[in-house]
């Protein structure tokens, strides 16, 4: 192979015209950052909220929620974002496809809401698990106090479930920020799609790729560490590894 | 009749569609009496006193518990179970709050109580438990026999009309069944109306008014402590104490 390697690419001027081909990459990392964290948000509350209607004795609830999880958790995700970025403005009245084809960053919200919600079937899936792990008599205790459903699920269900699920939500918090990848094919400029650019513009495919691994695995293990850490204040004293 | 806290009126309940686990049950607990329900297990006893509070549901009869009509439709039923103690077989702390809060948050929550009156109020109840040093320990640091007598001032700290007992020391150790029986039989004697699922026999002979005798899903005997333990003229019954209390 002859390669000719070049590690510092980096440093050099991008021919975009502004900064440097780092630059690219650290406007990459931004915008990966922003879709990851804002499309967790969306999947934590919709995921929640549908774990917990999965979870109610009302039959026609439990199988909404069920169509609901199966629906976005059996499409594969590159079809789920092509379904929102493309097809969604041809179904929709006219005037609101228009309106959705001239939104300036319609990528970033398309991957935010398009990947939130793929996670959110996942989170809604663990939320419902986690709520079946607990004693049923924990409910019947809430609701024995005179407590609420609502105040029941709030104050003695959720806490207890959320502490169940910490571990593979874990996962699911680092399956996130890898899948925000896939919004490259939409044309959002996140970090797979930078590193892909300075390897047009440059020839330097294995530095730029380099360093968007690397850059993957560092924020990954952040996140895996912060993970841990709430794991640790979370932990109730008397249970669990002793 | 004096005051009337309970009353069943031919409770029937069937689990879906041919079982039937509540047979024309009538039953009254008057105001400051305690009855022990007991029977072989399968028999309907856990099932009936979570009626009471409508923890389970019943097809057919009539359940009032301090004047609230429970077969009426649009009860309150939050603010009815405030006002009935439970403690169940497993204890059913929360895991995650600590003892005081486990004794404060239905007071708060559900009371309104303000968080120092709640406060004080668990205090006092821990003190009456014999567990003040524990208060701010979580359950899972505590033995069975002290979350079971945690469980019981929880439950007191809503100032209930009457306590509902579902089987609560068949879980324990037997070395802690009687701090937990002690602490009954302490509220018994307070003048607490209690209905107790148990199979402790001596509890029964100590502060027991009347002893109701179920045998699938029917209320077989309801008599008086004296007239249970004497001759209890019902052979089903006769036979189940005699293998509860050989031993």
């Amino acid at each position: 192979m002859n390669y000719h390697w070049n590690w510092g690419i980096f440093w050099d001027a991008s021919p975009e015209g502004a900064g440097t081909y780092a630059d690219m990459l650290i406007g990459g990392l931004r915008i990966t950052l922003a879709v990851s964290v804002l499309a967790w948000m969306i999947a934590l509350t919709t995921g929640s909220a549908v774990g917990v209607l999965r979870s109610l004795p009302n039959p026609w609830l439990k199988r909404l929620a069920n169509a609901y999880i199966e629906l976005l958790r059996n499409i594969p995700l590159l079809v789920q974002l092509f379904l929102w970025y493309f097809v969604l403005p041809e179904i929709v009245p006219e005037a609101w496809g228009d309106w959705l084809k001239s939104l300036r960053d319609a990528p970033f919200y398309t991957a935010v809401i398009g990947l939130g919600l793929f996670m959110s079937a996942r989170v809604a899936v663990q939320v419902s698990t986690g709520i079946a792990a607990l004693p049923r008599g924990q409910m019947a205790a809430g609701l024995a106090l005179g407590l609420t459903l609502p105040q029941t699920y709030r104050y003695v269900i959720l806490p207890n479930a959320f502490r169940v699920i910490l571990p593979p939500l874990t996962s699911e918090t680092i399956n996130t920020i890898k899948n925000s990848s896939v919004a490259l094919t939409i044309g959002l400029a996140e970090l797979t799609a930078r590193a892909r650019a300075i390897q047009e513009f440059s020839f330097q495919v294995f530095e730029a790729f380099t360093a968007a691994t690397l850059i993957y695995l560092v924020i990954n293990m952040i996140a895996t560490l912060l993970m841990r850490m709430l794991e640790r204040q979370m932990r109730i004293p008397g249970y669990g590894a002793k | 009749m004096t005051d009337t806290i309970i009353a069943l009126q031919n409770v029937s309940k069937w689990y879906n569609p041919a079982f039937q686990v509540l047979k024309d049950c009538t039953l009254a607990v008057p105001k400051g009496e305690v009855v022990v329900v007991c029977g072989p297990s399968g028999s309907g006893k856990s099932t009936l006193i979570k009626c009471i509070n409508a923890l389970e549901s019943f097809r057919e009869g009539e359940i009032t518990v301090d004047g609230v009509r429970l077969h009426e439709k649009g009860v309150n039923l939050p603010k009815l179970r405030a006002r009935v103690g439970m403690v169940f077989q497993h204890f059913e702390l929360f895991p995650h709050l600590s003892v005081l809060d486990n004794l404060d948050l239905a007071q708060i929550k559900v009371l309104g109580r303000g968080k120092q009156e709640a406060r004080t109020k668990s205090e006092a109840l821990l003190h009456r438990v014999e567990l003040s040093e524990h208060a701010n320990k979580f359950p899972g640091q505590l033995s069975g026999g002290q979350q079971q007598r945690v469980a019981i001032a929880r439950a007191l700290a809503m100032d209930p009309v009457v306590m509902l007992f579902d089987e609560p020391t068949s879980a324990l150790d037997p070395e802690m069944v009687s701090e937990v029986l002690d602490v009954m039989v302490k509220l018994a004697h307070e003048g607490m109306t209690m209905m107790v699922v148990t199979h402790e026999m001596g509890f029964a002979r100590k502060v027991a008014h009347r002893v109701v005798f179920m045998d699938r899903g029917e209320i077989v005997v309801d008599a008086p402590k004296d007239a249970f333990f004497g001759d209890v003229g019902n052979e089903r019954a006769k036979l189940f104490l005699s293998k509860i209390l050989q031993h």
